[in-house]
């Protein structure tokens, strides 16, 4: 069951901020969807290895060799704020 | 030159290009022009000049290419308000090998917001409609190119499937999609949504144009997606016109309960279609289909929410304005930039790893997924192929399915199996049906799914069915 501390919990963890109103909604749908979800809760998995790739792979490595990266005028020009040669944030302490 | 070139099939138009019956430039400027008289709202950019044709065996037809393929110099906004504007310095692989074989881009095309979606309404730039009937939905992620390529405003598009994202809106639009082997398309430089999914593939007018497309987007892995593969064999164009020889398994689990009649009774049609060319149609067994929504609404949202942390109005896009301080930065332009479905996936997510909560949802999931991978390795010890239908339903109305969160993920119920199994799978537009209350009949898909790498013998046999089904997909224009 999902209440209303677990959203906000969530939320903070997910750096989202959410209206009173998004909050009340989310604690509805979350539970609806996680009801549904519970279903894989009653399969045995007992010994079953987890997939991520399916198709079998080994580590894909590569030599360690520098290559040319994208100028940083290129890359800052993206940036919502530019400080001298990087990005510009509000202070973490204010 | 007449607009009848916008009737030919790319396959078509690159034919005659290289036959000199065709100026590629004056193809891209038709299309432009078609293009800009979009009222489906599927394009969110169109290209103002053609470039200079480049040869290759994509004769210079003009390419549809989906918002979240990063493109240089071009807006790649994934349909979400967090990437408004934004022209990403590099252009993703599959659209520069694509261009080098001649294939330029004509424009991009709108989506769901970052793939999370199967009617194309959570975009931050409007919702797209059914060239067939502007009243109902394309069905998504990739529904402006599905609408597209069925309105005939693009000669054929790329798109991506996560957990049906190119095979839905293609049945659902009346098109030909295939979502490739997970691997074989490099996700290098597409926004990513959940990269153990994510697959980029063609969206086409017929089984000759998708070969041809797909012909170019595989080939040597990338060196820049650690997760991309060697495609084993050159992708050739589709001959066969009979089936004798091939074996079809039809998964109860997904041909009965919670399908529409309209929809199976084009599917049965089609079934008794294959057996007259000389396929078996044999029941078989995908046991825990039924369990892969679940894991897929698990594995899903928990790698979103953890590739959705780079939007943080740090480094591109949007930032919210005058936060005092950083964490109100973050929390504010993530609140303002994303959309309530990317929301709602996100804070799934980030439920299902927080601590405590890992082993009971994303580990559990993630072992649902190789039990659905076995399912499927045993069906193609007996089968060549597993098919069932697309999609549960056809062209649901706008609006009729966003209040219910569970309603609308329903949609991707026969195909999030194979998206889980990694497997190539393919829709092909197998009639018309009408919907459930009546009324005008709308395309419906029928679905093949493959072992790991059968990508040309299912072109094959998705040839053979559509030579012998006849649908028009060029019947409808805009």
């Amino acid at each position: 069951m999902i209440d209303r501390e677990t959203v906000l919990h969530v939320a903070r963890l997910a750096r989202l901020e959410l209206t009173e109103e998004e909050v009340e909604r989310m604690t509805g749908e979350l539970d609806g969807v996680l009801e549904h979800i519970e279903r894989i809760a009653q399969l045995d998995l007992e010994g079953v290895a987890p997939t991520s790739h399916v198709v079998e792979v080994a580590n894909a490595l590569r030599e360690d060799e520098p290559e040319p990266c994208l100028p940083r005028e290129r890359v800052l020009e993206s940036a919502p704020a530019v400080l001298d040669d990087g990005f510009a944030v509000p202070s973490p302490q204010a | 030159m007449t607009p009848a070139a916008l009737e030919l099939t790319a396959s078509q138009a690159a034919a005659a290009i290289s036959r000199g019956e065709l100026d590629p430039l004056e193809l891209f400027e038709l299309y432009r022009e078609r293009a800009a008289t979009d009222r489906l709202g599927a394009f969110t950019w169109v290209a103002d000049v053609a470039p200079q044709p480049s040869g290759g065996p994509l004769g210079g037809v003009p390419l549809a290419v989906k918002d979240l393929f990063c493109t240089a110099g071009v807006p790649s906004q994934a349909g979400s308000r967090i990437l408004e504007g934004y022209c990403p310095p590099y252009t993703a692989t599959v659209v520069e090998r694509l261009a080098a074989a001649g294939a330029p881009l004509l424009a991009k095309t709108n989506q769901d917001e970052f793939a999370m979606g199967s009617s194309n309404e959570n975009s931050a730039f409007g919702p797209v409609r059914n060239p067939w009937d502007r009243t109902r939905v394309p069905g998504g992620s990739s529904g402006g190119s599905a609408a597209a390529v069925a309105a005939g405003l693009a000669p054929w598009a790329i798109g991506t499937d996560t957990g049906g994202s190119i095979r839905q809106p293609a049945a659902l639009c009346g098109i030909v999609g295939l979502k490739p082997t997970y691997g074989a398309c490099s996700r290098y430089g597409m926004i990513a949504f959940a990269s153990s999914l994510d697959q980029a593939g063609p969206l086409t007018r017929d089984v000759s144009d998708a070969a041809l497309l797909l012909s170019q987007m595989v080939g040597a892995r990338d060196p820049r997606d650690s997760t991309s593969l060697d495609f084993p064999e050159p992708i050739t164009l589709p001959r066969r016109t009979d089936l004798q020889g091939v074996r079809l398994g039809v998964p109860s689990e997904l041909s009965g309960d919670g399908i529409e009649p309209g929809v199976l009774g084009a599917f049965q049609a089609t079934l008794e279609l294959a057996r007259q060319l000389g396929a078996s149609v044999e029941p078989c067994a995908l046991p825990h289909a039924p369990d892969a929504l679940a894991a897929y609404y698990v594995l899903a949202p928990a790698e979103c929410s953890s590739n959705l942390a780079r939007f943080d109005g740090v480094r591109f896009g949007y930032r919210a304005p005058d936060a005092a301080d950083l964490t109100t930065m973050y929390t504010r332009t993530r609140h303002d930039g994303f959309g309530t479905e990317v929301k709602r996936r996100i804070m799934l997510g980030t439920y299902a790893l927080s601590s405590g909560y890992y082993d009971a949802y994303y580990g559990r999931a993630q072992r649902v997924r190789t039990k659905i991978a076995d399912d499927f390795a045993s069906a193609f010890a007996r089968f060549d192929f597993v098919v069932m239908p697309t999609a549960p339903g056809v062209a649901f109305e706008l609006g009729a399915k966003t209040a219910d969160p569970l309603a609308m993920y329903l949609n991707d119920f026969c195909t999030v199996p194979a998206s889980l199994a990694g497997i190539p799978a393919m829709s092909i537009p197998n009639g018309l049906a009408s919907p459930p209350g009546g009324g005008t009949p709308l395309p419906v898909g029928f679905q093949l799914a493959g072992p790991a790498f059968s990508e040309n013998r299912m072109l094959e046999v998705a040839f053979a069915l559509e030579q012998a089904l006849g649908f028009d997909g060029s019947a409808v224009r805009e």
